[in-house]
């Protein structure tokens, strides 16, 4: 039944993007954090979706819209095995994985109660150190405190 | 964001390190060249620090700058509410290098990229203080006439040490043995360690200071071991004089070994070691006057004569 509903979601998208394996409990920050809540355009949200690879999952579509790949590699850090397809004229036009950039501006904040970013109006920028495919490790750019990835708090 | 700015001993390479050093060395034979003359230098010190401020102040003076600023945050306007970001800017307009000390951990990093004009971090928090530890590789750059191939002796508190980590970091440039000697709950953290395996830089640990360590050491780097790091009071108590160093435990050192601490001790330092040749603190504290003015002529851009070897003492 699932299935179904899911093949069906999908088909009923003539452009946009769907962006699928999203972990479940990510699923809404991953709508935080790529803005979709201010959006005019028909967005489609589902969780808990049966998957074969992660046990459940989220899915996003957000119709006539594709993301500039800067910002949908945003959600790498808390959805590391997503998959972005591109929708156009209902077919697939594009489909990648998204790929953690080198730097990560204003998503994460820092957990140094010290560090100017949680003190000053600003954003704040991570390096990331190094990552696998279970965890990647931010470094403060500003005040050099590291964080793991599945312990960073989304701002 | 200006290039020359200075926040971390990491943002510059081992040729602008001996640059500095040899700029450093100039210095000290010419104290008052008059190379800063119709400049003007902010010290901004949101965070008291008598010494450092001073120490700045006086290497603007004797290059023939002026100063401008403040010593405590409480009498800037950052005690009305005023961002850091506003109180930058509006200091940019007026002066031509911006010195400045936070309590804030990446304020000089956030400061430089606010402002075209240049910063030095006269320290930020727990976090970066370059120019000490550019005093502190004049220390022993001056002292053994070199910085390579040094086995270098850090004692104390290795983990919270701010000094120690910028001086490792400094020094992993020059193939440095290291001796890292601390208790359980101080030692050096992780990630330096695994920095120096990195680097291919050989280090030991040991728990304590024994006269074998002390025998093979060029450069002794001896820190205060603070009470407020310890959770367990008993443990502190048993702890800190086992780290004292007595003029005793030179006997059988290299003749050219120096002692070095970034100051102020407290109880690591016997006074009996003061009157020992190789007592160095002291003038490692003066020979930060001379990193600073170096420091600072590299942030306005002003070319500096240099001598080619340093003055051994």
């Amino acid at each position: 039944m699932t299935k179904d509903y899911k093949e069906l979601a999908v088909a009923a998208l003539r452009s946009g993007t769907v962006i699928d394996h999203i972990p479940s409990q990510n699923l809404f920050k991953a709508v935080k954090i790529l803005g979709i809540e201010g959006m005019d355009r028909a967005v489609t949200i589902g969780n808990n979706l049966e998957s074969k690879r992660y046990g459940r999952k989220g899915i996003i579509k957000v119709a006539d819209v594709e993301f500039p790949e800067q910002v949908i590699n945003r959600i790498a850090l808390i959805a590391p095995h997503a998959k972005i397809n591109i929708i156009r004229d209902y077919e697939v036009a594009e489909k990648h994985p998204v790929q953690l950039p080198d730097t990560i501006v204003g998503i994460v904040k820092c957990p140094n109660p010290k560090c100017i970013t949680n003190n000053e109006p600003m954003r704040t920028r991570f390096a990331v150190t190094e990552h696998s495919p279970e965890d990647v490790n931010l470094r403060c750019l500003y005040c050099n405190r590291t964080v793991a990835g599945s312990e960073a708090v989304i701002e | 964001m200006n290039k020359r700015s200075l926040v971390s001993i990491d943002d510059i390479s081992r040729e602008e390190i001996l640059d500095l050093l040899k700029r450093a060395s100039y210095f000290e034979a010419h104290p008052n060249h008059k190379l800063l003359d119709g400049k003007v230098v902010a010290t901004l010190f949101f965070e008291p620090s008598t010494r450092t401020r001073l120490s700045f102040e006086t290497a603007v003076n004797r290059l023939g700058g002026r100063v401008i600023g403040f010593s405590d945050a409480s009498t800037s306007s950052s005690s009305k509410g005023e961002t850091l970001k506003d109180t930058i800017k509006m200091v940019s307009n007026y002066v031509d290098l911006i010195i400045m000390r936070h309590y804030l951990e990446g304020a000089a990093r956030y400061a430089t990229e606010v402002t075209d004009v240049p910063i030095i971090n006269a320290g930020d928090g727990a976090n970066q203080h370059p120019s000490q530890t550019l005093l502190d590789l004049y220390a022993i750059y001056k002292t053994q006439g070199t910085l390579s191939d040094l086995n270098i002796t850090m004692v104390g508190d290795l983990k919270y040490g701010r000094t120690v980590h910028s001086l490792l970091m400094a020094m992993k440039y020059f193939r440095p043995t290291f001796h890292f000697v601390a208790c359980d709950e101080l030692r050096m953290p992780k990630i330096y360690k695994e920095i120096c395996d990195r680097c291919g830089i050989t280090y030991y640990e040991h728990k304590e200071l024994t006269p074998e360590v002390i025998n093979a050491t060029d450069i002794l780097y001896m820190t205060r071991v603070q009470r407020e790091r310890f959770s367990d009071i008993l443990e502190y108590e048993k702890v800190k004089n086992l780290y004292t160093l007595r003029r005793s435990m030179l006997a059988g050192s290299k003749p050219n070994l120096r002692v070095l601490h970034p100051l102020p001790r407290v109880n690591e330092i016997a006074q009996d070691v003061d009157e020992s040749s190789k007592a160095y603190y002291f003038e490692q504290a003066k020979g930060g006057l001379y990193a600073r003015q170096a420091i600072i002529c590299r942030a306005l851009g002003i070319e500096v004569p240099t001598f080619s070897t340093p003055s051994k003492s």
